[in-house]
C-alpha cells in the first residue's frame, strides 16, 4: 500500500518505441486519428497544413545497395518534462492554454483557452504541435463515428498528441468506483500502442519499476529525440542500428564516436 | 475649403490634390482591409503559414515595425530625461511615428491569432513565464502612452485649440510629458526586450536560443539596443521621405544631425555586442547542441552566409561608421545611405529571429522550410503602410508637427 501510495504522487507517463520492429506500416496514425477525432482535409497532400498527431518519418542511411537501410520512426508529442515541467512549448504558452502535468508527466492542450498565437508551435522542435487552418469537416455521416470523449476542435487553435488522456480519465474512473487508486498497466493504453501490429510501441509510467517502460528505457539501445537541446522527451526509441541512434540528434564531427566510446 | 483647419502661417497642396492622394493611398488601404476581413472571416487558411512556419511575414512586420518605431521611446528619452533640447522639433513626428507603427503593431496581433475573439486571454489566463504575454502587456500599456503623447499633437489643431478645455488639457498634458516619456521609456525596454526574448528563449531551436542573465537571454537586451539605435533613423527617414514629398525643409540639420550622431553611437556599440554574441553562439551555444554556424547557413537556397554578413557588417558597422564620422554625417547623401542600411538591418535582424528560425532543421532528419507569403498576407501588411501614409498625410496638413516648419519656409504673402 506505501508503495502504491509513492506511485500516485508522481507518474510520469512515456512510451518506449522499438525502431527495429516499426514497419511503418501507419496502423498507428490511422488509429490516433479515429481515437481522437482528429480532422482530415480532401487533399492531404501539402504535409505541412495537414494534422497526424503522431507522424511516422521515414529515416534512410544514406548508403546505397546493397548497404541502404531504411527506418521507421513514429513521432508522437514528445511530453517534454524540459527543466522542472519548463517544457519548451508549456513555458511559452502565453496563455496558459498548454499546461504540464506533475500528476501524470502529461504535456495538455486546452482547446478553449488557445487562442491560437502559435507560439508553442515555433517553440517545439519536433513538430508535434497542429494548427487547425481550416475547421473540421467530416463526410456526411461520420459525425455518427466519432469519440465521444473527445472534443473536436474548431478553426484557429493548436493541437497535438493528448497520450490518449481521455483513456486515462477513463481508468481513473473505473479504478475508483472500483475502490483502487491505482490505474493498471493495462488499463490505461495509447490508441497506437494498442493499434501498432508489430507491438513497436510500449506505453506506461516511466517511473513505475513495474511497468515495462521503467526497465526498456534503461536499455543500452534506448536514446530520446534531440536529447542534447535540454527538452527531456518522455518517449523513448529503441534501435540495435547504430546510424539509427546517431539520427536521433545533431552531432558535430567527431562527437559521436566520442559519445558512443 | 479647410483652410481653418490647416495651422496659421503654413502653405499647404489645395484640398483636391490631398484628396487625390489620399484616394489613391485610400485604395491601398481599402485592398488590405479586403484581405484582413477575409483572414478573419475565412481563417488563417487565407495565408501560406503552415505548421512549419507558424511565426511567418506578420510576425517579422511585427517586430520590425515596434523596432522601428522605437525612434518615439528613445527620442522621449533623449527629450526629456536627458534633456537634448534641441530634439523637441523632432519629438512630434516621432511618436506621431511610434503611434503608427504600434498601432500597427497591435492590428497585425488581431489579425495574425487564430481566434481573434479570444485574444484578452493573453491577460486574462496571463502566463508569467512566457515572453509573450510580456509583449502584450507592455505593448498595450505602450501604445496608450503613446497616445496620451499623440493626443496634445491633435488638440493643437487651430479650431480644437479654440476649445479652453482642450487647449488647457494640451497644455497640462505637455507640462508633465517627462513623466509619460519615462514610462515609456521603461515601457518600451521591456516590451523590445522582451520581443527579443520570444527569440531568444526557444531552447528547441538553436539557431534562435541564446544564453543570457537571470531570466533574460542576450537577445532581451540586444533587441532593445537595436530599437533604440535603429527607430530614431526610421524617424529621420520619414522625416526626409515628406520633406521629398513636401518640397520642404521640416527639420533643421543640427537636429537632424544630432539624432544621427546618438543613433550612430548607439548603432556602433550595438553591433559591437551583437558580434559578440553572434561569436559567443557559434562557438559556444550552437556547438553544445551539436550544430556549426554554417549549419544554420548552407544546404538551403535563400539563407546563405551572405546574410549574416548583410546584417552585421553592410548594414551594422559601415552605417555606424557612416553616422559616427562627422564628415560622413553632416553629408546629406552619405547620411541616407547610412540611416536606410541601418533601417534594412534592423528589419534583416528581425526576419533572421523569425524567418530563419522557422526555416532551419532541428531534427536531424528533417529538411529547410521555405515560405512565400500568400496575396492577403502582402496585402495585409502593406495595410498598415498605408495607413500610416493616410494618418501622416492628416497630420502633417491639420496638425503643427514640426515646429520649425514655419521658420524653415517662411510665406511671404
Amino acid at each position: 500500500m506505501k508503495k502504491e501510495h509513492k506511485h500516485s504522487e508522481a507518474k510520469k507517463y512515456g512510451m518506449v518505441i522499438d525502431l527495429d520492429k516499426c514497419t511503418g506500416c501507419g496502423a498507428c496514425m490511422v488509429s490516433c486519428m479515429a481515437e481522437n477525432n482528429v480532422p482530415f482535409k480532401e487533399d492531404e497532400t501539402n504535409k505541412r497544413d495537414s494534422i497526424t498527431w503522431i507522424r511516422v518519418y521515414k529515416l534512410t542511411n544514406g548508403k546505397s545497395f546493397p548497404d541502404a537501410d531504411i527506418c521507421y520512426m513514429p513521432r508522437p508529442c514528445m511530453h517534454c518534462e524540459g527543466e522542472h515541467g519548463h517544457s519548451p512549448c508549456v513555458s511559452v504558452c502565453p496563455a496558459t492554454a498548454t499546461d504540464y502535468s506533475n500528476e501524470t508527466g502529461i504535456v495538455s492542450q486546452i482547446y478553449t483557452r488557445c487562442f491560437g498565437c502559435r507560439y508553442c508551435m515555433a517553440a517545439c522542435p519536433y513538430h508535434a504541435r497542429y494548427f487547425n487552418w481550416w475547421d473540421p469537416v467530416w463526410p456526411e455521416g461520420m459525425e455518427e463515428y466519432l469519440n465521444p470523449n473527445v472534443s473536436p476542435r474548431m478553426r484557429g487553435i493548436v493541437e497535438k498528441c493528448s497520450f490518449c488522456f481521455h483513456r486515462y480519465q477513463l481508468a481513473k474512473d473505473k479504478a475508483y468506483m472500483e475502490g483502487r487508486h491505482e490505474v493498471a498497466e493495462d488499463e490505461y493504453q495509447t490508441a497506437c500502442t494498442q493499434a501498432c501490429p508489430a507491438e513497436a510501441i510500449t506505453f506506461g509510467d516511466l517511473n513505475n519499476p513495474d511497468h515495462a517502460v521503467y526497465k526498456l528505457k534503461k536499455d543500452p539501445n534506448a536514446f530520446r529525440l534531440l536529447e542534447r537541446l535540454g527538452t527531456n522527451p518522455k518517449v523513448y526509441y529503441l534501435s540495435t542500428r547504430e546510424w539509427v541512434r546517431k539520427a536521433g540528434d545533431n552531432y558535430l564531427q567527431g562527437e559521436w564516436k566520442a559519445e558512443k566510446n | 475649403m479647410d483652410s481653418a483647419l490647416i495651422p496659421k502661417g503654413v502653405e499647404r497642396c489645395s484640398l483636391g490634390k490631398f484628396a487625390l492622394f489620399i484616394a489613391v493611398v485610400g485604395a491601398v488601404l481599402l485592398w488590405g482591409v479586403f484581405a484582413m476581413l477575409l483572414c478573419w472571416l475565412k481563417g488563417l487558411n487565407q495565408t501560406n503559414m503552415n505548421d512549419y512556419y507558424g511565426f511567418a511575414l506578420w510576425i517579422w512586420a511585427d517586430l520590425a515595425v515596434i523596432a522601428l518605431g522605437g525612434g518615439a521611446f528613445f527620442t522621449g528619452f533623449l527629450r526629456y530625461i536627458i534633456g537634448k533640447d534641441e530634439l523637441k522639433n523632432i519629438i512630434n513626428y516621432a511618436v506621431l511615428i511610434g503611434f503608427i507603427c504600434y498601432s500597427s503593431a497591435l492590428l497585425i496581433l488581431a489579425i495574425d491569432i487564430g481566434q481573434p475573439l479570444r485574444g484578452w486571454f493573453i491577460f486574462w489566463h496571463a502566463n508569467v513565464h512566457s515572453m509573450l504575454t510580456e509583449v502584450a502587456f507592455c505593448l498595450s500599456c505602450y501604445f496608450v502612452v503613446l497616445t496620451i503623447e499623440y493626443l496634445p499633437l491633435i488638440f493643437e489643431n487651430r479650431q480644437l485649440d479654440k476649445v479652453p478645455f482642450l487647449h488647457n488639457l494640451s497644455h497640462n498634458m505637455h507640462e508633465i510629458m517627462a513623466v509619460f516619456a519615462a514610462t515609456g521609456a521603461f515601457l518600451s525596454f521591456f516590451h523590445q526586450g522582451s520581443l527579443g526574448g520570444v527569440a531568444g528563449v526557444l531552447f528547441g531551436r538553436p539557431f534562435a536560443y541564446r544564453e543570457g542573465i537571470f531570466i533574460w537571454p542576450f537577445t532581451f537586451f540586444l533587441f532593445t539596443w537595436s530599437a533604440a539605435a535603429c527607430g530614431p533613423c526610421f524617424t529621420i527617414l520619414i522625416t526626409k521621405i515628406t520633406e521629398k514629398v513636401t518640397k520642404k525643409k521640416l527639420v533643421k540639420d543640427n537636429v537632424i544631425n544630432l539624432l544621427a550622431k546618438i543613433s550612430g553611437w548607439m548603432l556602433l556599440t550595438y553591433i559591437v555586442a551583437k558580434t559578440i554574441d553572434t561569436w559567443y553562439w557559434a562557438a559556444i551555444t550552437a556547438p553544445s547542441k551539436g550544430f556549426w554556424l554554417m549549419d544554420f547557413y548552407s544546404s538551403n537556397p535563400l539563407y546563405g552566409g551572405g546574410i549574416l554578413f548583410a546584417e552585421i557588417v553592410l548594414c551594422g558597422f559601415i552605417p555606424a561608421f557612416l553616422l559616427v564620422i562627422k564628415d560622413f554625417r553632416e553629408n546629406p547623401n552619405t547620411r541616407m545611405i547610412a540611416i536606410i542600411l541601418a533601417v534594412i538591418g534592423v528589419s534583416l535582424n528581425r526576419w533572421v529571429m523569425v524567418l530563419q528560425v522557422m526555416a532551419v532543421p532541428v531534427m536531424p532528419f528533417d529538411t529547410w522550410a521555405l515560405y512565400f507569403p500568400s496575396w492577403q498576407e502582402i496585402a495585409t501588411t502593406i495595410l498598415p503602410v498605408a495607413y500610416g501614409v493616410i494618418l501622416i498625410a492628416l497630420s502633417y496638413r491639420y496638425l503643427p508637427i514640426f515646429p520649425q516648419e514655419r521658420e524653415l519656409n517662411p510665406v511671404t504673402d
